[in-house]
Order: C-alpha cells, then sequence, then structure tokens
C-alpha cells in the first residue's frame, strides 16, 4: 500500500465549553477527492485550520507523505503544498483580479507576468478569467474562481475547499466540478466540505463524517444512499417537518413594481419586483447569495424605504412606514445576520427581546420600559423554542449560533404575525433546530400567516415553501407552485450559469 | 508565553474593579515616576489624594473639588450619551465658551436692572448657547454625512474666536478702563450664581450635575430612546433594524451635549469666573472626554470619575507648588491613569491565560 498524501492521527482541539475535534484520524490519497462530510457545528472547520496551520491541535499528530507535518502558521502549510479555498472570500471588491491574487503572495511578480500566468492557469483548468477585471463586478462564482487560480498558482498537493457550491447556481456547480475532475487527474488531492449529499456522491471518492467532533464512519458516496450518510451526519433517523394541505386566504401581501438602490456601494439594486403572498401562503424565494436577498428584506422590514404604493399590506400602502410602524400593523422580520442586525451581540437577551417586541408585546409605556414584562417574553420565547442558554439576562453572543437563530425565529413568531418576512432561517443550525424552526414556520402559515422565507438553501425552499421564485441580479423571476418544478428549471430561474464561460477541459 | 482568551461575555465582576486597579496602578508608577525625579514618592501621592481632602487647608480645598468637578461631570454626562450611541463630540470646549457668553451676554443685557427673572433667562440662554453651537455639527452630518469629530473641534477654536471678540467689543465692561473683559457678574446681585451655602463650593452648577446624573441614569436604563442609544452605539444595524431614526438620534445626542457644555459655562461664567475674558476657557470641555471615559460612559462611574479628575488637579497644584513637582510630571501621572484605565479595562472581555508553549 502507498503512503496517503496527509495522514491525520487522534486530533484533538477544545475550546471553553465544547471539544471541537475528539480524536479525529483518518487519510488522504494521492489523486483523491475526499469528503468531509457533517452537520454545522461538527468541527469541520476546525479539522481544516488545523491542518491550514490556523489553529494547533491539542494532541494528535499530522503526516504529509510520511513526515511529520504541524505547520505553525498557514504560510508554513502554503510551502508544503497545502492550499485552501475559504467559504467566504477574502476579496477586495476595489481591486482587480490580478492585484488581489498578488496581494495573497508572498513574492508577486511584476503584473504583467502575473496577469499571465494567471490567463495560463485560468485557461489550463477551464476556469476563463481575465486578470483585470475588477472583482466588485464579478458574480460569486467568478469570484471563486478568483480564489481557486490564487489556490492553484501555488502548484498545491492538497486543495481544500470549505462549501464551495453554497453561493453557486446548479449550473455553476457543473463547471466546478469538471475543474476538480481535472485536477483530481492530474493528481492533485482534494479535501471537499460540504453537507450537500448528492454533490458528495456524484464528486469524491471517499467520504468522512463527522458528528459532534467524533469521526463516526467512513464510506464510498457512489455506493451509499443520501439517506444512509444523512443519518450517519445526524445520528438518528431524520424528521421531515409536515405540512397540511392548506387554504389560502386573500392576498396579505403585494409588491409590485419594487425598485429600490441598495444602500451599500457593492450590493444588489431591486429592479421591478412584483410578488404577491396570500395569507397562509409560504413564498420561497431562492437565488445565490448577493443578488439582493439584503435589501430584499431591508424593503420588506421598512429598514429601506420605497415608494409608498409599492409594498401593500391588506390593501394597505405602507412602503414609506418604517420598521415600527409596520411591526404595529402586523409585518415582522428576521434577517439573516443574526449578530448585529437581527440582535445586538453584547446586550442580554431580554434587551434582545425589547429590540423588535416593544410595539406588540406592550413592553413600553410612554417610552418607559417594563422590564418585568420583557424579561418574561424572553423567558417565553427561551421555552417555547428550546433556546440553551442560562437565562434571560445572557448575552446574545454567549449563545450558539442555532440557538440564538431560535430566538430571533421565536421572537418574531410569538407576536402572531399577519406576514412573516425571514431570510436564511436555518443558515448555520444543526439539523434538529432546523426542523424546529421550519415547523414553527408552516405552523404559523397554517394560522393564516403569510409567509416569505428567503433561502439559499433550495432543499428547504422545495421542502417547506407552496410557491418558488428566485432572486437573480435584483430581479425577482415570477413565482411559480413549488410542486412538479424540477432542479433544472429552478437552475434557469436562478439565472443559469450568469453567463460564465463553460469550462472546457 | 501569556495569551488572552476572549470571554463568552463581558465580566461584570472586572468591569466594576478595572478603574480601582487602574487607580492603585497610577499610584503605583507614579510613584516610581515621583521618585525617579528625586522625591519622596508617599509624600507626592499622599499630596495629591490626601492634602485636598484631609489636609490642614482642606477647608479651602474641599468647596474647590465641587466647583472644579461640576463642570467636568455635567459636560461628561451630555459627552457619554453620544458616546454611547456612537456620536462623537469632541467640541464641548466650543459648546462651553458658547454657553458662557450666551449667558453673560443675556444677563448683561438687564443690567443694572434687579429681578428674579434674570438668572433663569441665563440659564435658558446658556443652554440655548450650547445646543446651538452642537446643532451646527449634527445638522451637517445628517445633511451632508459630514464628520462630526472634525467639525465640532473646528468649531470650539471658533468659539475662541467670538470669546475674543466679545470680550474686546460687544461685551466689553464699559467701566473696565479699556481691560478687556466684562462686567463681573459676581458683582451684579441677580445675575450672580452664587454659593447656595457660604463657603462650602455648592453652587446650581453642582446641583445641575446632580440631577443631570439621575437623568440620565434613569434615561439609559429606564427609557426607549435610552435603549435606543445603547442600541446605536452596540449594534448600528440592529438599531436600525428595531425602528430607530439615526438623523434623529444624532440631532438629539448633540444637542444634549451641547447644551449641558452651555450650562457649565454659564454657571461657569455667572459663578466662580464671573467674567467672561479672554483666558475664559481652561480646557473643562476636553477634559469631560477623559472623565467621560474614566466613568465607563455610565452616569455613577462619570460622577466618581469627574471627582477623582478634580481631585488629581487640585491635589497636582498643591504638590507643585509644595514639593516643586513640575506640571508636566503632574500631567503624565493624570496620563498615567487613563492609559491604565484603557490598559485594565481588556480584562473585562478577555482573560489572562498562562499558553504552554509546545507544538503539537
Amino acid at each position: 500500500m502507498t503512503t496517503p498524501l496527509l495522514s491525520l492521527q487522534g486530533l484533538t482541539k477544545a475550546y471553553p465549553g465544547v471539544v471541537a475535534n475528539d480524536q479525529v484520524s483518518f487519510d488522504i490519497g494521492e489523486g483523491e477527492v475526499h469528503a468531509l462530510l457533517g452537520e454545522n457545528g461538527a468541527g469541520k472547520s476546525t479539522l481544516v485550520k488545523m491542518i491550514y496551520g490556523l489553529v494547533k491541535p491539542d494532541s494528535g499528530t499530522m503526516l504529509l507523505r510520511g513526515q511529520p507535518f504541524a505547520p505553525p502558521e498557514p504560510r508554513a502549510a502554503r510551502a508544503d503544498g497545502i492550499a485552501m479555498v475559504f467559504q467566504h472570500f477574502s476579496l477586495f471588491d476595489a481591486l482587480n483580479v490580478a492585484e488581489n491574487i498578488a496581494l495573497g503572495m508572498e513574492n508577486p511578480p511584476p503584473m504583467g507576468d502575473l496577469a499571465s500566468r494567471i490567463r495560463e492557469v485560468s485557461e489550463t483548468y477551464g476556469l476563463p478569467l481575465d486578470p483585470y477585471r475588477t472583482v466588485g463586478d464579478l458574480s460569486a462564482g467568478e469570484r471563486q474562481r478568483v480564489e481557486i487560480i490564487r489556490c492553484l498558482l501555488q502548484d498545491p498537493k492538497l486543495l481544500i475547499m470549505d462549501e464551495p457550491t453554497s453561493v453557486l447556481t446548479p449550473q455553476e456547480v457543473e463547471i466546478l466540478f469538471e475543474t476538480l475532475n481535472k485536477l483530481r487527474s492530474e493528481g492533485t488531492s482534494i479535501l471537499y466540505i460540504s453537507h450537500k449529499l448528492e454533490e458528495i456522491r456524484t464528486l469524491c471518492d471517499h467520504a468522512t463524517i463527522l458528528r459532534l467532533g467524533k469521526n463516526v464512519g467512513e464510506c464510498v458516496p457512489a455506493e451509499t444512499s443520501a439517506r444512509d450518510m444523512a443519518e450517519m451526519m445526524v445520528g438518528s433517523t431524520l424528521q421531515t417537518p409536515e405540512r397540511s394541505g392548506r387554504e389560502f386566504g386573500e392576498v396579505a401581501l403585494d409588491v409590485s413594481g419594487l425598485s429600490v438602490p441598495s444602500p451599500s456601494e457593492f450590493g444588489t439594486a431591486l429592479k421591478n419586483i412584483h410578488m404577491t403572498v396570500r395569507k397562509g401562503e409560504v413564498l420561497g424565494i431562492g437565488g445565490v447569495a448577493g443578488n439582493g436577498q439584503d435589501e430584499l428584506l431591508g424593503a420588506l422590514s421598512g429598514e429601506i424605504l420605497t415608494a409608498a404604493d409599492a409594498i401593500k399590506f391588506n390593501g394597505q400602502r405602507i412602503g414609506k412606514l418604517g420598521p415600527t410602524a409596520r411591526r404595529k400593523l402586523g409585518v415582522l422580520t428576521a434577517p439573516e445576520e443574526r449578530l448585529g442586525h437581527a440582535a445586538a451581540p453584547d446586550m442580554s437577551l431580554t434587551e434582545n427581546a425589547l429590540l423588535t417586541g416593544s410595539v406588540r408585546e406592550g413592553l413600553e409605556s410612554n417610552g418607559f420600559l417594563k422590564w418585568a414584562e420583557t424579561k418574561s417574553f424572553a423567558e417565553k420565547i427561551i421555552s417555547a423554542f428550546d433556546v440553551r442558554t442560562p437565562g434571560p439576562e445572557n448575552a446574545a453572543r454567549s449563545l450558539s449560533g442555532g440557538n440564538l437563530q431560535k430566538f430571533v425565529i421565536g421572537r418574531e413568531v410569538l407576536q402572531n404575525p399577519d406576514i412573516l418576512v425571514v431570510n436564511q432561517p436555518t443558515w448555520g443550525v444543526d439539523a434538529a433546530a432546523a426542523a424546529a424552526i421550519r415547523q414553527a414556520i408552516l405552523d404559523l402559515a397554517a394560522k393564516g400567516t403569510a409567509v416569505v422565507c428567503i433561502s439559499q438553501d433550495l432543499d428547504e425552499l422545495m421542502e417547506i415553501s407552496d410557491s418558488f421564485a428566485a432572486l437573480n441580479e435584483g430581479r425577482l423571476s415570477a413565482p411559480r407552485p413549488t410542486t412538479g418544478l424540477t432542479v433544472d428549471e429552478i437552475g434557469l430561474m436562478m439565472g443559469g450559469a450568469h453567463g460564465m464561460e463553460v469550462a472546457h477541459v | 508565553m501569556i495569551v488572552l482568551e476572549k470571554r463568552p461575555q463581558p465580566s461584570k465582576a472586572w468591569s466594576y474593579a478595572t478603574p480601582l486597579v487602574a487607580v492603585l496602578a497610577t499610584m503605583v508608577f507614579g510613584g516610581i515616576l515621583f521618585a525617579i525625579l528625586g522625591k519622596n514618592p508617599i509624600e507626592a501621592i499622599g499630596t495629591i489624594f490626601w492634602e485636598p481632602l484631609f489636609g490642614e487647608f482642606a477647608f479651602y480645598y474641599r468647596p474647590q473639588l465641587l466647583v472644579k468637578g461640576a463642570p467636568l461631570v455635567l459636560i461628561a454626562i451630555g459627552l457619554s450619551l453620544g458616546f454611547r450611541a456612537g456620536i462623537w463630540n469632541i467640541g464641548a470646549e466650543g459648546q462651553y465658551i458658547m454657553g458662557a457668553i450666551f449667558g453673560a451676554g443675556a444677563g448683561l443685557a438687564f443690567f443694572p436692572m434687579d429681578a428674579f427673572f434674570i438668572f433663569p433667562i441665563m440659564v435658558i440662554a446658556g443652554a440655548f448657547g450650547g445646543w446651538l453651537w452642537a446643532m451646527i455639527p449634527a445638522f451637517l452630518k445628517v445633511r451632508f454625512g459630514t464628520n462630526e469629530i472634525l467639525v465640532s473641534l473646528m468649531l470650539v477654536y471658533v468659539a475662541e474666536q467670538m470669546l475674543a471678540s466679545v470680550s474686546l467689543g460687544l461685551l466689553k465692561n464699559p467701566e473696565g478702563f479699556g481691560f478687556p473683559g466684562s462686567r463681573n457678574l459676581q458683582q451684579y446681585d441677580s445675575a450672580h450664581n452664587a454659593e447656595l451655602i457660604a463657603g462650602s463650593g455648592m453652587h446650581w452648577g453642582v446641583v445641575t450635575a446632580l440631577i443631570a446624573v439621575i437623568f440620565a441614569y434613569i434615561l439609559l436604563n429606564r427609557h426607549m430612546l435610552g435603549f435606543h442609544i445603547r442600541l446605536t452605539g452596540e449594534a448600528p444595524r440592529a438599531a436600525k433594524f428595531a425602528g430607530v431614526n439615526p438623523a434623529r438620534l444624532i440631532l438629539f445626542c448633540l444637542g444634549l451635549s451641547g447644551a449641558l457644555a452651555g450650562l457649565a459655562g454659564m454657571f461657569e461664567v455667572s459663578g466662580p469666573s464671573g467674567v467672561v475674558s479672554i483666558d475664559f476657557n481652561v480646557g473643562y470641555g476636553f477634559t469631560a472626554i477623559i472623565v467621560a471615559f474614566l466613568g465607563r460612559l455610565h452616569p455613577v462611574g462619570i460622577l466618581l470619575a469627574g471627582g477623582l479628575m478634580a481631585l488629581t488637579y487640585i491635589g497636582g497644584e498643591i504638590a507643585q507648588s509644595q514639593l516643586g513637582l513640575p506640571a508636566a510630571a503632574i500631567q503624565v501621572f493624570q496620563g498615567m491613569l487613563l492609559f491604565f484605565l484603557l490598559a485594565f479595562d481588556l480584562l473585562t472581555n478577555y482573560r489572562i491565560r498562562a499558553a504552554r508553549s509546545e507544538v503539537a
């Protein structure tokens, strides 16, 4: 048997209060695409950070081609041929592709030489990219190409990819996979992190499954069913949310001709959006991140004001009303970013309950705050949504992502909204919590609330929504009933391959 | 090796302990500084902290503590509300000057009439003057997005020119034999901010400062507006989501801090100083920024910090005259206090841990 490229033996890393990795061991062979599978919080990120030299393991060893390997910092890992494409890109919008790549290099060559090398590498691997384009103008898929090319310029032996497809349309995913297959055929190993099972089944040779920091099993994805892998990931049988056949009432939310510029410079303006949501209906809005999701939520919450008649609630024009006035009417929202937008990180849960609950829960009188009532509202959210925390006096940032998300969604659901708009309701949330949140949204709809669910998780949208529309570059496709939609149709609604040149390998 | 580890949430105990630890550290290192300068460190520290309160001439120094502390607290309370919301009024010195000019001007307009309503009118005029001066950066920020730090700071120098101008012109004492400066308000009963109890140092400015502390405490802890101020400072996006109107908050915070600074200037000019003169302002508006942070932007903390600051000023002066310590050494000593406070502040959010320096 040949020596594996990288062998991990008993890696352990503990953080205060949680063991992120507990005795994790596995091997990555030469030229192998190895999947690292697990739920959010299973310890995948910590593990790859150890390989990439960002985090030092508490115990355990790594062998690179049989030699002991302990990178003290990413620079050392890169020197040993390890490259990583992060989930969140670290690119400067205002600089062009070549400049961005030069910034990440130890000794960048002259710009002209670099540009021609970028062209050469990008064409070899079927990732056409103009080195002189400004990054701010690139699509998410193209930005990812920049990151990949940055890695390929180092001629890596092991390429680590952290959730690379979360920002891509199905068509863009196909292009990426062709590139990865070419890399594999040239002998480059790839460590592919994901929780998307179908992708792993098509792409990967081998999979290691992590649960709560432990290696709970390995499999050959092509020979294992998605359901089996999911149950290995979660550790129990999966419960799918129930939905009963529902009758829809009258139109509750009517958006017509909504166009607003983005408040941030590199944001996406909303262009002429039309949609209606009936009472009891769940409208799912898909699309790749950065195509106007934040702006749409802002326009519906009242953070971004629009023309008065662009947004109507039960026939009333609310486009010019601010967040407080809309809450009073019954239009509630839960933004994507939990810390800093939906909740104030350093404030207690009680104070965060006040943040949106003050109007509808009667937590103030003449401007004076009723702390006792606010505290019991916070306690109600905590118990109704099973938020794991010692109590409402704890700071929001002390909660795990999933628990805070349950709190944020619960805060809105318990206020009995007439319209609920949520953005990425289960992002970074473990499967059990995600199921609870989806069930809460469905229950709310069953009681007659009109729900708009913006998400990048297509499986989630297929599961809970009655109709589906996609945001692409600030435009919304016409909503269509969810039943009977195919992946290809959804992909096209999301903008297809965004005109990205297909890889010609 | 020592590493800093972020606490899951801020430590309550440390947030109360850091000011005390900072004062102790200042005493230790200040003592070392004084020793290097060839003075007896214990005597020097004792002079600064003990003499003004309990020394032989304490009967003179204690009222001075109130006189020096009150404007610092009054201005710092106003500033702290804005600082909490991330609105940086650096120009309290200018608003203090304008409050004094408006207040004294309103009083002198009635000279030599005697009436009970003159002093209240001066109070309102003083607050208005400070408010007006703070509204300039506030309006420019709301309307054109200018930086309030720069605008409010620049306006301090404009206010100083105005002060020089009125001292030499508009408000100049007609019976002053050509010397610059206004009539002495201490000699004009209806406009004099006299001590409420003779020899105590307690004047209306001290009372107002205490009221401001209570008002700020209630506002921050019991009122929606105070909640919105804190929320805006901690998470601006969350504040917008909660429905806070940022423009209104800017106008309120800058306006209120300006009005309080104006009040401080008005009480000073009509009381301890008495005269509008070119060198009327002595930097209370800038020192109040330190007081606000020393008091951790908390109303009660500011009250204590104002007292401590006044103490080091008066004690520092005594140490200069009695022990011959250079003025610069006293300033270094005060600087140390702020430095240690900010340094120890780290412990509220981080814990120090000795790390094993092994590589796995």
